[in-house]
């Protein structure tokens, strides 16, 4: 059984990880931006799309696709800001929500017109997992797909990137002050504006990596975002709003129950969870925290 | 177009505006009495609906209930489950800040829609629940669906004045001063709490009664009907066009963004032959481009709110 | 010419007007206090001077240049910097990248200018990589004063930088003010501890429901009996 538990966390850090992606973005615009951005899983979806036509149509190879999903969603974000949010700007934080939710929408039905609403792959067939680690855990060892590995790695260095970012440029610090104190940092003459931008771009280029992820684990549909989106809200929530490190360890943590949940023990009996309600996982550990510790782990602000 | 056929049309595009009526009703309950934004209108609808169903259909193997009970009991019984659940959710969320509610709301909304479609045994999963019966189809044969578009008519009605009362009482005036956050609502402490439950949990239970009235309409209900899109966003646009706040604002935009919906199906049907197959998206994005502009332009909607002038004089 | 002056000004937030009329005046390298009872509309004059408040008749001039109606990020550019009374540091930024943060706008002499706001502050010198939301009120407020010093400001508004703080705190936060007196730049202050406020101003106003009661020498309206019995209690 123990190699069942280690192989559902091997699981669910690589969906803890798109999930943190995810929620790093949630929480910069959540924090800065000061609201609860509902557009955000669609962003994945339109980076996993934008990547998907570079690499098939375009048949440019996945390391240039991929970036190209991050800019991708990067655009889309910035269009949706120019034409939406930032004429709403000294609206109430309620208002950008429902703003935010109509975008979500906008942008999954122009993702379904461009795309056609069935599953798409960004390679047919079924990757071949790799066994390794048979001489630690005892058989029969763990099992990883190579877009797994791949999906690891990549999110490793794009939170180190972001990591770099926030702590040592100018533009990271003032973004990290903003999301503690906004009023404060247009007193203290912050470009906010530039704030703001930066926010979407570094928001919106994790999530358009995120989507890629999601797309190479699992598939390309226009709903995808839309379903990962309330276990981001709750890495976001978990690890405390404007809190970007908090909204990592919360997208692991995540991640790990979700796949935990489907355990079964014994080895032949159900599963904990019904696999079908891994979601209802993460709902439940986000109304946990709002019951017990609504600032998140890593106290962020809250009210 | 025949006359009759034109009638037809009417009535069935009059019970619609009914039924969002009744939903745009609830929800100006929460958001618009005590500003809580409920993302999970989808929820309260479909738990209204499937209660109706199962309790008012014959005994059948395809799913729970079948208790065969009258529609009356099944309008009941939605509002009582609708409400129950609204007061679980209420309990956790009730004094969250409003993004909070607005997350959890989407996730019960997630969660419902994850039952409706695996608790098979008793929703009949995705293959959905059929055979939902008509009240009073015998009264007046070959008038049936103007009959019940008189029933909807009335439950609007009757929750209208209903609501109205509840605004124009002392009770609508707490919940006001909740809403707008003044000293004299913060004093009371606790009571605020109460009153905001209070507001949720109606609404709630009006939402599910429109999800009952609903099932009765349409006979057959499944998982994809409760989509967030027709459930929970085209009510939201329904209450920000009409004006929010108020519930003539709920029931004049119920109509308005009714009547802009079915005619985006008539302006998608006009495109060519393979685009057609996008219609659903194409609609989506239309009305969510219309949101965005009301947002924008006027988003005090139609009817801006107006309440009752105070009588008290103002708190210092 | 004046470092600030406030001419005639009427104004508030929204609809209400809080200050009607209301003059001040701060020379240069002066230090001024504002004082009065609670609602007199002391920290919302200080705010009108930083663009924080609708100012609806009179001017605010700042080295002879208007500035009435400026927004903050722009007033702050003249040369003002402002110290709010709560929520006034960036909690998770270490000391010192709040200093960083109130430098954004400068692209030289950071770090000369941050040598000196630890001179004047020593006790941040320890704590500069410790994140500013876990000092002492005492410190917080240092680094609250430092973030804002970092430009170099002509005037510095502080909105009652005593508050919240125990008596050794309170002693501590008037020493510093006479220090970054020292150092040249002109100080309005808007303090509820008037007694200690006017003994160390130059100047100070008295105001009162939004109104100029009484303008004089810190130490005049220190012995002032009329104010003492007002305004200064016990």
């Amino acid at each position: 059984m123990l190699v069942d538990i280690l192989q559902l966390t091997l699981y669910g850090i690589v969906l803890g990880s798109i999930i943190a992606l995810g929620a790093i973005g949630v929480s910069l615009t959540f924090g800065i931006l000061g609201f609860a951005n509902f557009s955000h899983g669609d962003l994945m979806t339109s980076g996993a799309y934008i990547a998907f036509t570079v690499y098939t149509l375009l048949a440019l190879p996945l390391w240039l696709a991929f970036p190209a999903g991050m800019l991708g969603a990067m655009a889309v974000a910035l269009a949706i800001d120019w034409a939406f949010y930032s004429r709403l700007r000294r609206s109430k934080g309620l208002i950008l929500l429902i703003s935010s939710f109509g975008a979500a929408l906008i942008i999954r039905s122009l993702v379904q017109i461009v795309w056609g609403p069935d599953n798409q792959v960004y390679e047919p067939g079924i990757q071949m997992a790799v066994r390794f680690g048979e001489d630690i855990v005892g058989s029969p060892g763990l099992r990883i797909k190579p877009d797994q590995v791949r999906i690891l790695i990549g999110a490793a260095v794009l939170v180190s990137a972001v990591h770099v970012f926030l702590r040592y440029t100018r533009m990271g610090k003032a973004m990290r002050a903003m999301a503690d104190n906004p009023d404060l940092a247009r007193l203290t003459g912050i470009d906010t504006k530039r704030v703001i931008v930066w926010t979407w771009v570094i928001g919106a280029g994790l999530a358009g990596a995120a989507g890629v992820f999601l797309g190479l684990d699992t598939r390309l549909h226009p709903d995808m975002g839309w379903f990962i989106l309330l276990p981001i809200f709750a890495a976001t929530i978990l690890g405390g709003i404007g809190r970007p490190y908090g909204a990592i360890a919360g997208g692991l943590v995540i991640g790990i129950a979700q796949e935990l949940s489907t355990l079964q023990i014994p080895p032949d009996y159900e599963p904990l969870v019904n696999p079908a309600y891994k979601p209802a996982v993460a709902f439940a550990i986000m109304v946990l925290m709002l019951i017990l510790r609504p600032t998140g782990l890593f106290s962020g602000r809250s009210t | 177009m025949e006359l009759a056929g034109l009638i037809s049309y009417l009535i069935f595009f009059l019970t619609f505006v009914g039924i969002y009526g009744l939903l745009a009703l609830g929800l100006n309950s929460q958001w618009g009495y005590t500003g809580m934004l409920n993302l999970g209108i989808a929820a309260f609808f479909a738990v209204g609906a499937y209660t109706t169903a199962i309790v008012t259909t014959a005994p059948t193997d395809l799913h729970a209930g079948g208790l065969d009970l009258p529609f009356p009991i099944g309008m009941a019984a939605a509002m009582v489950t609708s409400g129950l659940l609204a007061l679980g959710i209420g309990l956790i969320t009730v004094n969250l800040r409003a993004d909070y509610l607005a997350i959890a709301s989407i996730g019960i909304a997630e969660i419902v829609r994850l039952v409706l479609k695996n608790a098979t045994e008793v929703t009949n999963g995705v293959r959905g629940l059929p055979s939902i019966p008509r009240p009073l189809t015998d009264l007046w044969p070959g008038y049936g669906e103007a009959l019940y578009l008189l029933i909807v008519l009335l439950l609007v009605v009757v929750v209208y004045l209903a609501s109205e009362r509840a605004y124009r009482a002392p009770w609508g005036r707490v919940l006001r001063a909740i809403r707008e956050r003044e000293p004299a609502a913060r004093a009371m402490g606790k009571n605020a709490t109460l009153f905001r439950l209070q507001a949720f949990v109606f609404g709630a239970s009006i939402m599910g009664l429109g999800g009952a009235a609903y099932a009765h309409f349409v006979g057959f209900i499944s998982p994809e009907a409760f989509d967030p899109l027709f459930a929970t966003f085209l009510v939201w646009v329904m209450l920000i066009v009409g004006g929010s706040g108020n519930n003539r604002g709920a029931l004049i935009g119920a109509a308005v963004v009714w009547l802009i919906w079915t005619l985006t199906e008539t302006a998608v049907q006009q495109l060519p032959e393979n685009m057609v197959t996008q219609a659903a998206a194409l609609r989506t994005l239309l009305i969510g481009l219309f949101l965005q502009a009301v947002l924008i332009l006027r988003p005090r909607g139609i009817l801006p709110e107006r309440p009752p002038t105070e009588v008290a004089p103002p708190a210092k | 010419m004046a470092l600030l002056e406030v001419d005639a000004v009427t104004g508030g937030y929204g609809e209400a007007d809080i200050l009607h009329d209301v003059s001040l005046r701060v020379e240069e390298g002066e230090v001024v206090a504002i004082v009065g009872p609670n609602g007199a509309g002391k920290s919302t004059a200080m705010k009108a001077v930083f663009g924080l408040v609708t100012i609806r008749q009179g001017q605010i001039r700042f080295r002879g240049e208007d500035v009435t109606g400026l927004s903050p990020d722009r007033v702050v550019r003249r040369g003002i910097s402002y110290v709010p009374q709560t929520d006034n540091i960036f909690p998770s930024l270490s000391v010192d990248e709040n200093l960083d943060m109130g430098a954004f706008l400068r692209r030289d002499g950071i770090a000369a200018q941050k040598a000196h706001v630890y001179d004047l502050f020593p006790p941040l010198q320890a704590k500069r990589r410790q994140p500013a939301g876990t000092l002492s009120g005492g410190q917080r407020q240092m680094v609250a004063m430092g973030r804002a010093l970092m430009l170099e400001p002509g005037l510095l508004l502080l909105d009652e930088p005593t508050a919240g703080l125990s008596p050794k705190f309170m002693d501590q936060i008037f020493d510093i003010v006479r220090t970054v007196h020292a150092s040249g730049v002109g100080i309005l202050m808007v303090e509820q501890n008037a007694k200690q406020a006017l003994a160390l101003a130059d100047r100070g106003y008295v105001l009162a429901m939004g109104r100029n009661r009484y303008e004089d020498r810190g130490q005049a309206l220190l012995q002032n009996s009329e104010v003492a019995e007002m305004f200064l209690g016990g």
